[in-house]
């Protein structure tokens, strides 16, 4: 064996994953961070994020353009769009935002699919399937859409029986007071040990509880551009000022998904990815000693 | 030292990731093999069983303001039959055009134009939505089919109607290899058929519809996808099945993939 050799080198992330995702952890070194329903419905709203954002860009490129108001197509004024264009020498993706046009060949509009150039809005190695089917985007995208809405609404029942929504993550008012400093915080790459380290600080809060929003938005506007479901609920066209309208702020909410994951995962690798992981999977969370 | 506990608990946890990854990586090659097509068919029963459930009593699409009418509609799909049967029939502006209702009924019909146009009709601005994502608002008028289905009085098996089109739609390949043929034709159930804005329609925007909307008649089921307003429809088929028409999946699209419930 090469117990030495694995006890004198660093370990590696998944290694140290491994051995420390159960080690016992005192109460004084550390606490029960995630209950295990919040961790399960993470885990599966983080699968269902990833299949939806792939098949829902496979669904936008069966018409990639994006429009406001109650009706829009092709001889309407897009805000949004990603098209090929035949210029002299070839054919060039274009993306349009309001009044810009960007020459974004290769990528958005015009890319390779096993090795020929297509005209497609999203390239197939983001979209699920990565060929271009509408039919069977949209068979991906619904499946985890109830995915997506009955794990969400699981959490948000049980977070607000357990009362997770309203002590660990709704600003109290001296977390509105230190959003200055925490502000300076998040500048300066700085996390909170000790004591600190048992709450979200308040950027934190305020970024769960816009995801939560975020997903929220992406249900309803998802149910705005269903005709169906449209006939039963009127008041949502109106709330998102129509149906078109919808399918863009749909659009807008799942990049500031996106954005949101960034960051997320960013934070996790700041602020010690063994740690943060472990928490996301057993519960137990060691609270960083404090640092000089 | 890890304890059994904590041995089964690492197990499953990493079987979990690797169930989730392998689906990841696995996505494009189950879709191609087809191998979750019951589990989507699933999908679209409940999404069809939800949306049946909230729809208690019938509920209308909205209707919208002339102001709302899109300066151009698109047309999409078929743009011309273009058949020497079809040319001729547009050539005599549909004079000889008729609509029969056959199949599980007790007086079977032959409707020419004429008819159809003095039954009493219905007016309405709704909003067509495509699968692709576009929409178009538009003012329909017609005949509610569920006039028509009176008239010709149903059976007590009957189940669906089956709209036969006079376009052929070739080139897209069927799912599941088996080539169905490309005649347009779609289906619905009798909870849409006798929807009141269900309608046999003859005019978009105050005058009769041109060849590239569906002249001379075509279906509105709104609360619908835009693949289910069947164009050039010329007849009607009151079954209680499809499985044996074309591909057996109820409509062109259908046979291609797409859900047979197209209220999402």
């Amino acid at each position: 064996m090469h117990s030495e050799e694995v006890e004198t080198k660093p370990l590696g992330f998944w290694r140290r994953l491994w051995r420390d995702a159960f080690a016992p952890i005192s109460d004084s070194e550390g606490f029960y961070r995630h209950r295990t329903l919040v961790r399960l419905t993470h885990w599966i709203n983080a699968l269902a994020i990833l299949f939806l954002l792939g098949s829902g860009l496979n669904i936008f490129n069966a018409h990639p353009r994006l429009y406001w108001g109650k009706y829009g197509a092709d001889a309407d004024q897009p805000f949004f769009s990603l098209g090929a264009f035949d210029v002299p020498g070839g054919t060039v993706g274009i993306t349009q935002i309001g009044p810009w046009h960007f020459h974004t060949t290769g990528v958005l509009g015009w890319s390779k699919v096993d090795g020929e150039f297509q005209a497609r809005g999203w390239p197939d190695w983001i979209t699920i399937p990565s060929f271009q089917d509408l039919a069977d985007a949209r068979h991906w995208h619904f499946l985890f859409a109830w995915v997506l809405a009955l794990n969400g609404l699981a959490y948000v029942v049980y977070s607000l029986w357990a009362r997770h929504i309203q002590k660990d993550i709704w600003p109290t008012r001296a977390d509105i007071r230190a959003i200055p400093r925490s502000i300076l915080d998040h500048i300066k790459l700085k996390h909170p040990s000790g004591d600190a380290a048992r709450r979200y600080n308040v950027l934190q809060k305020f970024a769960y509880l816009g995801v939560i929003l975020l997903i929220t938005l992406m249900v309803l506007t998802g149910l705005t551009m269903s005709p169906g479901f449209d006939a039963f609920f009127p008041w949502l066209l109106d709330l998102f000022g129509g149906r078109q309208s919808a399918r863009s702020i749909h659009f807008i909410c799942a990049s500031l998904i996106v954005l949101f994951v960034a960051v997320h995962l960013i934070e996790v690798v700041l602020a010690g990815p063994v740690n943060e992981v472990r928490s996301m999977l057993t519960g137990r969370y060691r609270i960083p000693k404090d640092h000089p | 030292m890890a304890g059994a506990k904590d041995i089964s608990r690492r197990i499953a946890i990493a079987g979990g990731f690797a169930g989730a990854g392998w689906l990841v990586a696995n996505a494009t090659g189950l879709t191609e093999k087809q191998s979750l097509d019951h589990v989507f068919k699933a999908v679209e029963d409940w999404t069809k069983i939800a949306q049946r459930t909230l729809d208690y009593p019938h509920r209308l699409a909205r209707e919208y303001s002339p102001s709302d009418i899109s300066p151009v509609f698109k047309p999409n799909g078929t743009f011309n039959p273009g058949t020497d049967e079809y040319n001729a029939h547009a050539a005599k502006n549909f004079a000889d055009w008729r609509l029969t209702v056959d199949g599980l009924v007790e007086n079977p019909l032959s409707l020419s134009l004429a008819d159809i146009m003095r039954l009493p009709r219905r007016t309405q601005i709704t909003r067509h939505d495509c699968v692709e994502g576009w929409s178009a608002i538009g003012q329909w008028t017609g005949v509610p089919l569920g006039l028509i289905l009176k008239a010709a009085a149903l059976k007590p098996n009957a189940r669906y109607a089956v709209l036969h089109c006079a376009d052929n739609l070739t080139g897209e390949p069927a799912k599941g290899g088996e080539q169905s043929p490309g005649q347009y034709y779609e289906s619905i159930d009798l909870v849409d058929a006798f929807h009141p804005q269900t309608l046999i329609a003859y005019a978009l925007n105050g005058k009769r519809l041109d060849v590239a909307h569906g002249a001379p008649l075509r279906l509105r089921v709104e609360r619908q996808l835009g693949y289910k307003q069947a164009k050039y429809v010329e007849r009607i088929e009151i079954t209680d099945s499809f499985a044996a028409i074309a591909g057996g999946r109820g409509g062109y699209w259908e046979d291609r993939g797409y859900e047979w419930y197209a209220g999402i």
